[in-house]
């Protein structure tokens, strides 16, 4: 054990990362995914975090800023597009969505 | 055991079945509350790290605001019905999908343990244990400002422009549309669908004739 390394984000981050992913493929509910999507950037949020720490440098938090402004940004365009397509039809898997067309 | 690591092991635990919790729960609604659990377990690993703003603005804005969307859009829609776990749309598909995810996870625990230091150029400015004039180690907050505002000033400027883009691209999108709504296109599912209700209806409708119920009169009654 120890003392705390950048290693110990590193794994946590790579044992988060392959959760969502999986979950990815697994989920059809488009929320749950989406909610995947968000559990595989905070797995990279905390490599970023745990490495500036390693390195002493702010440049990785810096990063984690930015990740979060286009997470948000990713959500509620995702969400739009979700509440859209719920309008028209009654569920919305990701089996039911296979048509671009609108 | 330091307490940094022992900390950073309990907000591990939390962070990883928060994380088994979202993939697996069949309530959309539960998966929501199971991503607030691992969202704050990642707030807590960023404070052993002394990221202090970043554990703010990660219970601000993704538990504060991302989840709540979430959770509106969930109940807006009345999606929240659970999702039938059993059922596997693609024969196969789900234990591909595993077999990929551990083989991602061993990929990348295997980089981790080859890599045994950091290598790389560091920053020239910007070392998180700087100090002021006077010796006194600078507060996080006011580093990661004086970084953003001044090295990383036009990626801020970019980020106010694409966060109008999405607002308005969200408003746009989620929009009510006067006049009656197109129906989206039939998919090969929808057909499948509907042939299967068929069959189904006319198997009923066999059942009745050999059981000598004329099934027009019986839908009278």
């Amino acid at each position: 054990m120890g003392e705390l390394t950048h290693n110990y984000y590193l794994v946590l981050g790579a044992v988060v990362f392959s959760i969502g992913a999986v979950g990815l493929l697994v989920r059809r509910n488009p929320l749950v995914m989406f909610m995947c999507v968000e559990l595989m950037l905070n797995a990279v949020n905390l490599t970023f975090v745990g490495l500036a720490w390693g390195l002493n440098d702010i440049g990785g938090q810096v990063a984690v800023f930015f990740v979060m402004v286009v997470a948000a940004a990713e959500v509620v365009v995702g969400l739009a597009i979700v509440v859209a397509i719920m309008r028209r039809r009654d569920g919305a898997t990701s089996d039911d969505l296979s048509a671009l067309r609108g | 055991m330091s307490l940094q690591v022992f900390t950073f092991l309990l907000a591990g635990v939390i962070v990883v079945s928060g994380a088994i919790g979202v993939v697996l729960s069949k309530n959309p609604v539960h998966a929501a509350l199971f991503l607030i659990q691992t969202l704050f377990g990642v707030a807590v690993e960023f404070l052993v790290v002394e990221a202090h703003f970043l554990a703010a603005i990660q219970v601000i804005v993704y538990a504060g605001a991302i989840v709540i969307l979430f959770l509106f859009v969930i109940m807006l829609l009345g999606v929240d019905r659970a999702e039938d776990m059993r059922v596997e749309p693609i024969i196969g598909q789900r234990p591909a999908a595993i077999v990929t995810g551990g083989a991602l996870l061993g990929l990348l625990l295997a980089v981790i343990a080859s890599s045994d230091s950091l290598t790389g150029g560091r920053s020239q400015k910007g070392a998180l244990d700087a100090t002021d004039q006077l010796g006194a180690p600078l507060p996080n907050v006011n580093q990661l400002a004086e970084s953003i505002f001044t090295d990383y000033v036009f990626a801020f400027e970019v980020t106010g422009l694409l966060l109008t883009v999405a607002v308005v691209g969200a408003v746009v999108m989620a929009r009510r549309i006067p006049g009656a709504l197109q129906p989206l296109p039939r998919t090969a599912l929808d057909a499948s669908r509907e042939a299967a209700a068929e069959a189904a209806l006319s198997e009923a409708a066999e059942d009745a004739a050999d059981d000598g119920v004329d099934v027009d009169s019986a839908g009278e009654v």
